[in-house]
């Protein structure tokens, strides 16, 4: 197999990183790792090629997930993407992480999708509600990214990693559950380009303090402070 | 002049910084500020702060290597703040300088953002005697320090217990019906009588000195100038603002600078160096000469774009510990929002 060499990288969710030669994927390993993405990151991708017996040298192409998923963790993804990407000057690109688990579920089934309906891929969004959008049985993004709650998602099979959160509001079918960095790195550059931004989806939490009024100052109308919520 | 050549980022709070220096020779500080979208919340709000730290990190990046006319390829380390400061935020600087570091494959310095402060002012006036003190003012931070060895050896003598003085300068400014961020408007609103209103001096009675001798507290006198306030428009009359800003600011310059001369004296140091946001603030200047002169200390103050939150004080640290022989950090090290000042490198 020849081809250009991707180095594909995912921390929507956990932390990702794959590499592959054309279509053909080299290497796939994910930490199962919710919290510490910045931390684990750059040692999983020197794994990845080592395991895939390159170099970054070797790298032509950097392909991120942009999300949706929590903030701060999907941020570190996005940034190390961009920076290793001016640093070794080369191309990047980044791709909605739904769009990567639908191809999963496709190529599982034949690239027929399996799904005379089409799917739903969904994962957690916390907060009771998911991040979600609509394929038709091809694996082509119908509707979406959204967030919201699991009732307003279309009533069709479910895969991904929130399928099985919401039983009998989600209809969970056989498929992925997580994120295959390997299949990223493979066809991440056929899918629909997403540009650079993380897919955040939500507005930042923020409360714009009451006009004027010199009152007594109270510790409710204290700035947001760095929660943990969005990690 | 020559010296490792380090590049320096920085994102603890609203400021993506970039800077590169040659030793203690600065050649780039490319800072791209956040504030404009913080001034209808009144305060820095961190996912905010977040995003636009993403946004901004690849062309500042751009615009460093261009002002300092280098190609990236060229630098001997990375530097850049693990901490403290807002931890998402934070990621985005730390992840960034790790990409860098590793496609380079330099060695990377995870730094502490306040000694980052004290570090810069050898950009601007060489060697720091060593010990010196330091006084740390800015919206996030108020802390006195004693500096034995830049790159290895500080304590934190005191710091605010509360608001950081930037933060109690903010609140008050809404009090005044003056733009954020508060420091400068109130600064420059000062025009008036500091004596008409003797609010708090926090920290500052007989029994607060035996626990809290070079802490800091802001939260009474931002409640005491709002009270002040609120009880003035109640009666209809109108708020006297030039006088208002300049006795609030009154009481924050003296306790800052009564305290600072106090650690000077307890510590034996010659030097006091100053450095954050409020370091730019015209009375709190004022007030440290006069009492440095009175007590024989000498001030160092580095310029304002130095005393702000910066990429150059990152570089400048990182180029510090280079030289003197500092270990690398390892490239699973993550960001700690609430890092210690005595753990200068991580
Ligand atoms: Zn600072």
């Amino acid at each position: 197999m020849s081809g250009p060499v991707v180095l594909a990288l995912d921390t929507s969710t956990v932390v990702a990183a794959g590499v592959a030669r054309g279509r053909e994927a080299l290497a796939s390993l994910t930490v199962a790792d919710r919290m510490q993405h910045v931390e684990q990151l750059i040692p999983l991708i020197r794994q990845a090629l080592a395991e895939a017996g390159l170099s970054l040298a070797d790298i032509d192409r950097i392909v991120v997930g942009l999300g949706p998923g929590p903030f701060t963790g999907l941020r570190v993804g996005v940034a190390t993407a961009a920076v290793l990407a001016a640093a070794a000057s080369v191309e990047f690109r980044g791709v909605c992480t739904l769009d990567v688990l639908a191809a999963q579920h496709s190529a599982e089934h034949d690239g027929a999708g399996g799904e005379a309906t089409g799917f739903v891929v969904a994962t957690d969004a916390r907060r009771k509600e998911v991040y979600w959008a609509q394929y038709d049985s091809a694996g082509t993004r119908l509707l979406g990214p959204r967030v919201g709650p699991p009732e307003d998602v279309p009533g069709l099979p479910t895969v991904g990693p929130a399928a099985d959160l919401y039983p009998g509001r989600l209809h969970a079918v056989m498929g992925p559950r997580t994120l295959d960095p390997g299949v990223l790195a493979a066809i991440g550059w056929d899918l629909p380009d997403a540009g650079t931004e993380p897919l955040y989806l939500r507005r930042p939490d923020a409360a714009e303090p009451t006009r004027r009024k010199p009152v007594l100052l109270t510790r409710t109308e204290r700035p947001p402070r760095p929660t943990r919520g969005d990690r | 002049m020559s010296g490792p050549l380090v590049l320096g980022i920085e994102s603890s709070c609203d400021e993506t910084g970039v800077g590169i220096v040659r030793g203690h020779e600065l050649l780039a500080n490319e800072v791209a500020s956040s504030v404009e979208q913080h001034v209808r919340f009144g305060g820095v709000v961190p996912e905010v702060a977040s995003r636009a730290h993403l946004e901004a990190m690849v062309p500042t990046l751009q615009r460093a290597c261009a002002t300092a006319d280098i190609d990236l390829a060229e630098i001997d380390a990375v530097a850049v703040t693990a901490g403290p400061g807002l931890m998402g935020a934070l990621v985005v600087g730390l992840a960034a300088a790790k990409a860098v570091a590793f496609a380079l494959d330099k060695p990377l310095y995870g730094v502490n953002h306040l000694a980052g402060h004290v570090a810069v002012d050898l950009l601007e006036h060489g060697p720091l005697p060593e010990p010196c003190a330091a006084l740390l003012v800015s919206g996030g931070h108020t802390s006195l320090l004693l500096v034995d060895d830049v790159t290895s050896q500080i304590t934190e003598l005191g710091s605010t217990v509360d608001d950081a003085a930037g933060e109690a300068y903010d609140k008050v400014a809404r009090v005044l019906g003056l733009p954020y961020p508060g420091g400068p408007y109130i600064d420059k609103a000062a025009t008036g009588n500091p004596k008409l209103v003797a609010f708090p001096r926090g920290l500052t009675a007989r029994k607060d000195l035996v626990d809290h001798r070079f802490d800091f507290s802001f939260s009474g006198l931002k409640t005491a100038v709002a009270r002040w306030v609120e009880a003035r428009q109640r009666d209809g009359e109108d708020v006297p603002v030039a006088d208002v800003a300049a006795s609030f600011q009154e009481a924050v310059c003296d306790v800052l600078s009564a305290k600072a001369m106090d650690a000077c004296r307890a510590t034996g140091a010659s030097i006091l160096l100053i450095g954050g946001g409020v370091a730019a603030n015209s009375r709190l200047r004022a007030l440290l000469a006069e009492r440095a002169g009175e007590s024989a200390v000498t001030l160092r103050t580095p310029r304002p774009a130095l005393c702000t939150d910066n990429g150059a004080m990152i570089a400048v640290l990182g180029a510090e510990i280079v030289s003197r022989g500092g270990r690398p950090s390892r490239m699973d090290i993550g960001a700690d929002s609430s890092l210690p000042v005595s753990r200068i490198l991580v």
